[in-house]
């Protein structure tokens, strides 16, 4: 993976004195809070609900163990022993001081590491595929070009103060684990005919209150222009974008008002004039930077193990955990493991200090040292052989890390809703893990299959609600905490927004309309067919009418029917 | 009749706080380009007066003119040598069109007089102000100029290219990747 030479170590340095500054400043009132918030913001903390919130960059989703090792000494010297994984790749620990959060950074920094641009109105963390450089289905790897996107958009002078964050997410792989439709710029890695490397250009994707899936305009640039052609576009944004209504400002509504074509039309116009500039990246660059991605020293293995297949034979809650938490890889012997940070009665995406630990030590002695976020908010460990797998799981499993879920009804996205967040409308967690509750039986998930049930408490789409097959969006109405649903969302390769079945639910009603959905399924689903296709295929009406049709109990309970 | 026009007293020029003798022209309710009268001395107009009072304005000398956030850099691009002075504005510091505005006039119109940056003008942006080519800034009035200075050094590296850096770190420098180990 990446390290810094002394250029990045420098730059990370001076920004740490440059925040502890402008905290002291703040402190002393020389800074007014209104003059703050940005500086904060562009140094990842956030104001929540109780505390503040500290969002550290990993950027597109990649960790040695030290770097984790670091996360749990954070959560347990400055909050309150635990953090949290987050959609985009990073973590979050939620109960902050301000006084302390420069010598956070600092610490930080003896690791490489960052909370620089996780927030605020300028380039966001590049998010990518958590497979990346392993995944069986891999045309180019594409953590060389999201490090050269890291170094480009780190303080980079001119888009600071865009009218509205900016996200950026990259893939080289025929699936898309990256979410590329739905971020400001969705980059796919992709070779032409001839055999050259380039990028596709997807603009415009986004969630929050209008999503919007991102529209190609450009279907090849060559990947010497990548940065050039991004100034462009971001040029073309900081422009034009909304700045009267913070609704309206991200690019999305920009390339929206204006039409793809035209948009893409402005940008080739702006991008003419920069195009061959020194901004055009070189072979060597490419080089110094992809060899960071070598390959690691990889074993060479036959393509099984007979330990590994008796234990696969015999246990079936290995082999569970295997169908489920395994995923093939690129170099035979070795596989892919997910750690499940999603087990039931536990936030998703919570780890506590010691799970930190023991997973950089597993690391270690597993996978290269190296440990990789997934914006599904779980762990992988990308390197791991075939014949270790048995003693990984053991281990795994005595973490409660090894819920053999990835992929099925309780793997929920869920962000932190209205038990942290100072935005949410309703709270998510406790929905979340009233409906892990209830679907607790793994025969049944497995029978249920691949599924995305996300939650956002607010419309702000954190929890990617849009794109669940099941989505979960909490509102507010009349003071009270209600539930909108949606279904038929999906992400990857045919990314499409849910629709919404009808009217919201209470809290207590979530796990019962989740029954109901699905029940229409498992009466409805030819063979083979996922909950996605079977809703893609009939359509949301059946659902609707059945959800709707009997009153669901609303579990309020009122004056003495409280002591029944 | 034109406002007594706002007078800062001491700037930020090529990183030193310096006296400053221009006056920024800004428009008052009711005024319009083309009535507003311009006071003597060194005056920074608004573009529109500028357009509006074209005539009258083109023999004096020196004259400046201020360009507001949602403008474009290319109205200026013909008349660039009229100007001892340009000038942006940030109307809140958060707004950072200016920053493409200064670019654009640097890099693609060769601007090369006094680019200074009016308005809300923070100590925290400054390093960024610079990068994109603003040499003067007039520091908002109720803050400390000296301190804001502090903010044209907070870094002594960047990564990639703008006005005050024409090739970017890669090819700048040579960097040794670091070993893996
Ligand atoms: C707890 C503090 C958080 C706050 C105050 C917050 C704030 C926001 C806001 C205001 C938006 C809407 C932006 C817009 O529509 O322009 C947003 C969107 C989003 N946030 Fe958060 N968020 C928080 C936590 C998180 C967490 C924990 C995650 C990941 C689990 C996350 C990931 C996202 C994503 C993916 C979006 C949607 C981006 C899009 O519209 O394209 N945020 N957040
Ligand atoms: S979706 Fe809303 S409630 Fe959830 S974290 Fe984002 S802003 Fe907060």
């Amino acid at each position: 993976m990446y390290r810094y030479d002394q250029y990045d170590h420098q730059i990370v340095k001076e920004r740490v004195a440059q925040y502890r500054d402008q905290v002291r400043r703040r402190l002393a009132d020389e800074l007014t809070e209104e003059e703050f918030l940005p500086l904060r913001l562009q140094n990842g903390l956030y104001m929540q609900r109780h505390a503040y919130m500290l969002r550290v960059a990993v950027p597109y989703g990649m960790l040695s163990s030290a770097q984790v090792r670091m996360f749990g000494h954070i959560a347990r010297t400055y909050d309150r022993g635990y953090g949290h994984f987050t959609t985009r790749q990073n973590i979050q620990f939620n109960w902050i001081n301000l006084e302390q959060s420069p010598d956070i950074l600092a610490e930080l920094a003896t690791v490489e590491m960052h909370a620089i641009q996780t927030s605020g109105n300028c380039i966001r963390n590049t998010t990518s595929d958590e497979l990346a450089g392993v995944a069986a289905d891999e045309i180019i790897d594409p953590r060389p070009y999201a490090e050269i996107i890291r170094e480009w958009s780190t303080f980079h002078p001119e888009f600071a103060y865009l009218p509205r964050k900016f996200k950026i997410a990259i893939s080289g792989s025929e699936q898309d684990r990256a979410a590329t439709a739905v971020h400001d710029i969705g980059l796919h890695v992709v070779k032409n005919a001839q055999g050259e490397v380039g990028f596709r250009f997807l603009v415009g994707g986004g969630m929050g209150r209008t999503p919007i899936i991102g529209s190609v305009i450009r279907e090849f640039l060559p990947w010497q222009h990548a940065l050039t052609y991004l100034e462009a576009i971001l040029r073309v944004y900081n422009q034009y974008g909304r700045r009267d209504n913070k609704y309206k400002a991200r690019i999305k509504i920009l390339v929206k008002a204006l039409g793809a074509e035209e948009f893409g039309r402005q940008v080739e116009a702006e991008w003419a004039e920069i195009k061959d500039g020194p901004a055009t990246l070189t072979v060597e660059e490419l080089q110094r930077i992809a060899q960071y991605f070598v390959p690691p020293p990889y074993a060479t293995l036959p393509a099984s193990d007979a330990g590994f297949e008796a234990h696969k034979a015999d246990n079936k809650a290995f082999a569970n955990w295997l169908l489920r938490n395994v995923k093939a890889h690129k170099v035979s012997g070795y596989a892919a493991v997910i750690l499940s940070v999603k087990k039931t009665g536990v936030p998703p995406g919570d780890i506590t200090a010691a799970q930190l630990d023991f997973v950089a030590d597993l690391a270690d002695q597993y996978s290269f040292g190296e440990v990789r976020i997934t914006h599904e908010q779980n762990l992988v460990l990308a390197d791991v052989k075939l014949s270790d797998l048995f003693t990984v799981w053991q281990a795994v499993k005595a973490q409660g890390l090894a819920t053999p879920n990835i992929g099925l009804l309780t793997d929920i996205i869920c962000c932190p809703g209205g038990d942290f967040c100072s935005l949410a409308n309703a709270k998510s967690i406790p929905i979340a893990q009233a409906i892990a509750e209830k679907f607790d039986n793994l025969d049944f998930q497995h029978d249920i299959g691949e599924i995305e049930l996300n939650i956002s408490g607010c419309i702000n789409a954190c929890g990617h609600h849009h794109v669940g097959n099941i989505g979960i969006l909490g509102v507010d109405k009349d003071g009270s905490e209600w539930y909108q649903v949606s279904i038929g969302g999906a992400q990857g390769n045919n990314t499409s927004i849910g629709k919404i079945i009808g009217p919201s639910f209470s809290s207590q009603q979530m796990p019962v309309v989740i029954e109901r959905l699905l029940d229409v399924y498992v009466k409805q689903r030819t063979e083979e067919e996922l909950f996605i296709d079977t809703v893609q295929r009939l359509g949301i009406a059946p659902f609707k009418e059945y959800v709707y049709a009997s009153p669901i109990p609303t579990g309020h309970t009122h004056g003495e029917d409280a002591c029944v | 009749m034109g406002r007594t026009p706002v007078s800062n007293v001491e700037i930020i020029k090529n990183r030193t706080v310096v006296a400053d003798d221009w006056s920024v022209l800004r428009l008052s309710d009711g005024e319009t380009p083309e009535s507003v009268s311009i006071p003597a001395g060194k005056v920074i107009v608004p573009f529109s007066v500028w357009q509006a009072q074209r005539t009258l304005l083109q023999d004096r000398a020196p004259l400046g003119v201020w360009l507001a956030s949602d403008a474009q850099a290319d109205v200026l691009k013909d008349d660039l040598a009229h100007f001892a002075v340009i000038a942006v504005d940030f109307p809140k510091f958060t707004d950072g069109r200016g920053y493409s505005i200064a670019y654009t006039l640097r890099t693609r119109f060769a601007y090369s007089g006094e680019l200074r940056a009016i308005g809300d003008v923070l100590r925290d942006q400054l390093f960024y102000m610079q990068r994109v080519g603003f040499d003067a800034f007039a520091v908002r009035a109720d803050k400390n100029i000296h301190d804001a200075l502090k903010g044209l050094t907070d870094f002594s590296e960047k990564y990639q290219t703008s006005w005050d850096e024409k090739t970017p770190l890669f090819r700048r420098v040579n960097r040794q990747a670091v070993s893996q180990g």
